[in-house]
């Protein structure tokens, strides 16, 4: 019975992370319809951006995380200002070939600046450890996970449903065409939320080091996982993506756990079977136009 | 006379032999003869060429967008091997047919979930289909040797006459051999009533529904000739390197091959042979500058090549060939390359 909630916290705080890894993709995708398997190297930036703050600069790790978001979103602006928007119209071929092109191209970079080996973040020592509350195994670092991505969903739903720029965002995503008829400056709100989803995915990497690894080849590693979380969960809204990301680590983690003879094939068959049953996602209506 | 084999003889009167593709095969059993002592890259680049030719059908002719076309290569390879491994079929050639047609038995049952849905969920598809494979030869390694790959693979002689030799002459001939046959195959194919119709599916389904294409049989149709195609280069990887390895469903594997086709051009059928050529080529090139980061810069190319837009580069890099053929064969014996959006 123990056994059953630990892994059902462990798969929480897994699914809360690769939400706000892929919260971005969901915008990329559902906003523009712009196929972006890049976007895992852009949370590579931001876990790398932290790691050489806290190991090589001595910074503490809580004042390199929000460092992780700020640099990964200058970066994920400078790209998109200079390159993305070229393909916004382009066909789906050419945004793949694009964003594959640019992921081997961060893969080859990071491992020529940073090594091939994976990289560990140096912990403060309160993280460390686990705890129990009524024989359930808690791991500090997951229940920080949780916390601090917890904060970030109620902060996103806050932003979505009760400021202008939300506002102006959904109304973006349910017709870009009417949207800036009503003098909504269209490129304009997305290469502002581009860059916000860039921040949120460097955070996530940041946060993902100690629980999924990081090294060069984390793009190509996670890129299944985040187009997972987006084509099941659909982009209407971020409860759709935050609800397939909950399934997803959930899933992973107890498949994994009882099944591991199975290892992540319950993880491609779930998904080849909700995107049969459901070409749209999940929850999506326009998931894929 | 009925209106289909109307439509087929006008289809055989555009499928004419130019005489720019009799230089090409010429110039191609050339350098068999020419560079002896580069056999073993040359046959890695008809293996490249096969395999991207069948990438070309289901994407430049059909227009379906796969990122896990590794998958039938994958099969292919192991059902070679492991029919090799154990004595089953020792006849390389029908070691071949064989394992193309478990790619293409493959290909038909997952053809039903790739036809469903729009270019994400084909994307999505195809990819879980490669990873999902690549799961399952690692989780049976007792079968498929897992990381260390199928161990010793032993061919017998091609044809009971032709020992396959250290240097990989027999290996190289025996594979441009198969190429060239394939090639003629898939030439009728997409030159019969049925590649017109594939064509019209990818430049509007609706509009092809419409005028009576049964969309979803003729897709299910390619998508497993493709299949069968892959898995013979699959086969003949497995065949002329002795060798099997989990790596033959990464995703690496199709991604290059994208980029193989997108060198090449798609949709007229030379574009995989012509970008093999060219993508180990850029190979080679940069992995002799920087060796372990030769990735970096293919990337590039795929990058620069999508911002400056396909269809541009193909009419820049085929300006001079034109100009020539134009002095000699007039304005209708241009080059030209069909250069379709696929979306």
């Amino acid at each position: 019975m123990t056994s059953i909630l630990t892994n059902l916290f462990d798969g929480v705080a897994y699914g809360m992370l690769l939400f706000v890894l892929a919260c971005g993709l969901a915008v990329t995708l559902g906003l523009m319809n712009f196929v972006n398997l890049a976007h895992g190297s852009f949370a590579m930036a931001g876990g790398y951006i932290c790691a050489v703050l806290v190991n090589g600069q001595g910074w503490p790790f809580f004042a390199a995380l929000p460092l992780a978001f700020v640099g990964s979103s200058l970066i994920g602006a400078a790209f998109e200002r200079t390159l993305y928007r070229h393909l916004y119209t382009r066909s789906h071929l050419d945004q793949v070939l694009f964003s594959i092109g640019l992921v081997f191209m961060s893969v080859a970079a990071v491992d020529y600046f940073m090594g091939s080996s994976r990289v560990f973040i140096n912990l403060p020592s309160a993280l460390e450890g686990q705890f129990d509350v009524y024989g359930v195994g808690i791991g500090r670092y997951r229940l920080m996970i949780i916390v601090i991505c917890g904060l970030l969903t109620a902060l996103l739903q806050l932003i979505l449903a009760k400021t202008r720029f939300g506002s102006r965002l959904r109304a973006a995503v349910d017709d870009p065409r009417a949207a800036s008829g009503l003098g909504i400056n269209v490129p304009q709100v997305f290469a502002f939320t581009f860059a916000f989803g860039c921040g949120l995915a460097g955070l996530g990497g940041a946060l993902s080091a100690e629980v999924l690894g990081l090294d060069p080849y984390f793009p190509l590693k996670f890129m299944i996982y985040f187009l997972i979380v987006v084509t099941v969960g659909g982009s209407s809204s971020i409860t759709g993506p935050f609800l397939a990301s909950l399934l997803l680590g959930i899933g992973d983690v107890a498949g994994k756990y009882y099944v591991p003879r199975m290892g992540p094939f319950v993880i491609y068959t779930i998904m080849i079977v909700i995107l049969i049953w459901r070409p749209n996602g999940l929850f999506g209506r326009t998931a894929a136009r | 006379m009925s209106a289909s084999s109307d439509v087929g003889r006008i289809a055989r009167a555009h499928a004419n032999w130019h005489w720019s593709e009799i230089v090409f095969w010429c110039l191609t059993l050339a350098c068999g003869f020419l560079f002896p002592s580069r056999y073993l890259i040359m046959t890695d680049i008809v293996r490249l060429a096969l395999f991207a030719l069948s990438l070309d059908l289901i994407l430049g002719y059909a227009g379906i967008v796969s990122l896990g076309h590794a998958a039938f290569f994958g099969i292919g390879a192991y059902s070679a091997g492991l029919l090799a491994v154990h004595g089953v079929i020792t006849q390389p050639v029908l070691a071949l047919i064989v394992a193309g047609l478990v790619a293409a038995v493959i290909g038909f049952l997952t053809s039903f979930l790739v036809i469903r849905g729009v270019d994400l969920t084909r994307l999505m598809v195809t990819l879980g289909i490669a990873l999902l494979l690549e799961a399952l030869s690692e989780r049976f390694s007792n079968i498929t040797g897992g990381t260390d790959g199928l161990q010793g693979i032993e061919m017998a002689p091609v044809l009971g006459a032709f020992q396959f030799d250290i240097f990989g002459r027999t290996g190289f001939f025996y594979a441009l051999i198969v190429l060239f046959v394939l090639f003629l195959i898939a030439r009728r194919i997409v030159h019969s009533p049925f590649g017109l119709s594939l064509r019209a599916i990818k430049n509007n389904p609706l509009r092809a529904a419409a005028i009576g294409v049964p969309v979803n049989r003729r897709l299910i149709g390619v998508y497993t000739l493709a299949a069968f195609y892959a898995g013979i280069a699959g086969a003949l990887f497995t065949q002329t390197t002795q060798l099997a390895s989990l790596d033959v469903f990464s995703f690496e594997r199709s991604a290059d091959l994208m980029l193989v086709l997108v060198i090449g051009g798609t949709g007229y059928l030379y574009g995989g042979l012509i970008g093999a050529v060219v993508f180990r080529m850029l190979q080679e090139f940069f992995s002799n500058i920087t060796p372990e980061y030769w990735q970096f810069w293919i990337g590039l190319v795929l990058v620069v090549i999508v911002l400056v837009g396909r269809a541009r580069l193909h009419r820049w890099v085929l300006f001079v060939p034109n100009w020539i053929i134009r002095q000699f064969g007039g304005q209708k014996a241009t080059v030209a390359v069909s250069e379709g959006e696929a979306s």
